[in-house]
């Protein structure tokens, strides 16, 4: 191959969230470029929210990303609570717990069975799978539906939450509600593990691909951490979320809308992998039978095993629920009023809100004036942490696949960027191939 | 034959795209009446002869105004979905803010390397057949919105405000409950959703046509409230129609 010449350009990758382009020329054997850019049209959130009041920032940042919503809803909740002062009742924290479990049980089963499934099976889409492959496509379909009504139940719709408020919820599920969706997570497992099988049949495809990095994420000595926990570094040890600006260190990329970030490496990586390998003696036994089953053991250094990380962790999220509300039966669930409003000081402040939303460690961190006017604001987000991962991979693997076609060699980068789930509307507040020839 | 359809999307947080996903089974339903053929989220083919264009975002930068105007070329039906599209939605925001002060904010000085304008709906640069409002939209107002066009119709559209739906689900008004809503002059449609879960209506399905502003200066007066508060309120979804008023 050391007379090769490549060019692909790959615009607007398909089957991710958000528009991220590929750029690869090889000259003579010799790569001349491999690059990763994002082109989104960019959205200007921190801006935007500046002169708002503490009570509108969860709703207008849950805008950055439909997806993950009641991930953004959540750390913006967070960070404006830890900015005013405000506590939230040991229910409403299990509650929240629940919201955050019901959309990386969404997500994870859209990336897995929409946009990861179909270049295992050489399809280019589910749609074809929906004639060829009908009784797979509906089990996914039917834990989607499971992990939206969730959503919906937990926090009145799937997308844009309406019940997360400052101080609480302004609704809650009746506990009879919580019991039937127990029942419901219970049930899943059967189709959990028939999609398990079905990934476990296809695992053969996954390129054999590792390069070491930095992984980042949140941990917790007393549960698998997702909503609460200290920023941890496989690197460097562990520190409060108020610290993060000293990991993430976001720099502007000329190419990229989005932003990009580095901590002590030229890259690190958030998101499903990163937690498992962080926190894998945290995982729920059947999540920790999964991981064994695809033989995904700390630290995996094979981003592609992004995709199984997350089929660990929709087992992770389906226990773990089942044991929120085991929890909440036995406390008693405690009724709250209509409309509920929870009474809130207003005062000047600045707080920073931490949580691991599906593909990542998300901080949002803003500044509030005596009367409750955000000042400042700084969202940093899961994708936009893993730019820089994603191109030094693609640097690192395309040397190995060069002999491939120029075909499979697009659809290998292009495999590698979706096993990241970027999404790239949240990045900037990005993904595309360009092959140059 | 079944009529190919394509979704585009720009400015935006996709995330009314998902809830065309999240039809689960009623999108293997609608696969069966439609034929595909652009959908980069979820699909890696594309073509670009397609009848009905489904676009989600609002457009911010002139660069996209070409990529507009090419669908609308290859369209026989453009369809505006949620908010962005629909009426600037949230985008707009910005758009009560000097531009290059915005872009400093965010990018500092790299600003300079990043071209964009006052986020606006799609219908500000080339015409629009249809809208499904609401941010997000609604799957069931999605769907009747492509019932109709399969079936040649014009969809309607609502023309009275959010608070009809929300006094038919018995709410209690959020102005009784000391809280601003703007639900007396926004479009409804979405059977008062938001208030229904507790909160407000914050308006992201646009104005009414028509709306009645003496009315709600009334209740403004009425619960204490000033014009302030009202346009505040107004600038999360409105900012574009209010500057076109």
């Amino acid at each position: 191959m050391k007379n090769r010449n490549l060019d692909v350009a790959v615009h607007h990758v398909t089957r991710v969230e958000g528009h991220g382009n590929i750029y690869v020329n090889v000259q003579k054997g010799v790569i001349e470029k491999c690059e990763w850019s994002i082109p989104e049209a960019p959205r200007f959130f921190e801006a935007m929210v500046e002169g708002r009041s503490w009570n509108e920032l969860h709703h207008i940042t849950s805008r950055i990303c439909g997806i993950c919503s009641i991930g953004h809803a959540l750390a913006s909740l967070k960070a404006t609570e830890a900015a005013l002062g405000i506590t939230i009742s040991e229910q409403d924290l299990k509650l929240r717990k629940l919201a955050l479990h019901g959309e990386n049980l969404q997500s994870h089963i859209l990336h897995l069975g929409f946009l990861v499934l179909p270049d295992l099976m050489g399809v280019g889409s589910v749609i074809p799978l929906a004639s060829t492959n009908l009784p797979e496509v509906k089990t996914v379909l039917k834990l989607h539906r499971l992990a939206n009504e969730m959503s919906t139940l937990i926090c009145g719709r799937t997308t844009h939450p309406q019940r997360l408020i400052p101080g609480g919820f302004s609704k809650i599920p009746a506990m009879r509600e919580l019991v039937e969706l127990r029942k419901k997570l219970k049930e899943s497992i059967s189709s959990i593990t028939t999609v398990a099988e079905l990934f476990k049949s296809l695992a053969g495809k996954l390129p054999d691909f590792k390069r070491e990095t930095e992984f980042i994420a949140l941990t917790n000595p007393n549960e698998y951490a997702l909503y609460d926990g200290v920023i941890a570094s496989s690197d460097t040890g562990s520190a409060p979320a108020r610290e993060y600006l000293a990991y993430t260190n976001e720099f502007v990329v000329p190419k990229s809308t989005a932003k990009w970030a580095k901590h002590v490496r030229e890259s690190y990586m958030v998101g499903a992998l990163a937690r498992v390998n962080i926190n894998y003696k945290r995982l729920s036994p059947m999540a920790l039978e999964t991981a064994e089953a695809f033989n995904l053991l700390p630290m995996c250094y094979n981003p592609f095993m992004n995709s199984i990380a997350q089929l660990v962790e929709v087992v992770q999220s389906v226990e773990d629920s089942i044991r929120l509300i085991n929890e909440l039966e036995a406390a008693g669930l405690q009724s709250q009023p209509e409309y509920n409003k929870p009474e809130i000081k207003v005062k000047a402040g600045q707080g920073v809100g931490a949580v691991e939303v599906p593909r990542g460690i998300l901080f949002h961190d803003y500044t509030y004036n005596a009367k409750g006017v955000c000042t400042k604001a700084n969202c940093i987000i899961p994708t936009n942490q893993n730019h820089a991962n994603i191109e030094l991979d693609m640097k690192a693997l395309l040397p190995q696949i060069l002999e491939k076609s120029e075909k499979e060699i697009e659809l290998t980068l292009e495999m590698l960027v979706r096993a990241y789930d970027p999404c790239i509307s949240c990045s900037t507040h990005a993904v595309k191939v360009n092959f140059a020839r | 034959m079944k009529p190919k359809v394509a979704f585009f999307d720009f400015a935006g947080c996709e995330g009314d795209q998902l809830q065309i996903a999240n039809l689960e089974e009623d999108l293997l339903t609608l696969l069966g009446q439609i034929e595909v053929v652009s959908f980069r989220e979820v699909m890696k083919e594309h073509a670009d002869n397609y009848d009905i264009a489904f676009v989600e975002g609002s457009c911010t930068r002139l660069q996209d105004e070409d990529r507009l105007k090419q669908i609308r070329k290859n369209a026989k039906v453009v369809v505006a979905i949620g908010s962005c599209a629909a009426i600037g939605g949230i985008n707009s925001l910005r758009n009560y803010k000097d531009l290059e002060g915005v872009k400093k904010t965010v990018y500092g000085e790299n600003a300079k390397l990043f071209d964009s304008y006052a986020a606006r709906p799609i219908d500000a640069i080339i015409p629009v057949d249809a809208y499904v409002y609401g941010c997000p939209i609604d799957r069931e107002d999605f769907l009747h919105v492509v019932k109709s066009l399969l079936l040649g119709k014009k969809p309607e559209t609502i023309t009275y405000p959010v608070c009809v739906e929300c006094k038919k689900n018995e709410n209690i008004c959020a102005f009784e409950r000391g809280q601003f809503c703007v639900g007396p002059v926004t479009r409804a449609g979405c059977d008062s959703c938001c208030v229904n879960e507790g909160t407000i209506c914050w308006g992201c399905r646009g104005f009414v046509d028509n709306p009645n502003e003496n009315s709600h200066k009334e209740v403004l007066i009425k619960y204490g409230l000033t014009v302030d508060d009202a346009i505040g309120k107004f600038k999360l979804y409105f900012g574009w129609q209010e500057a076109k008023r």
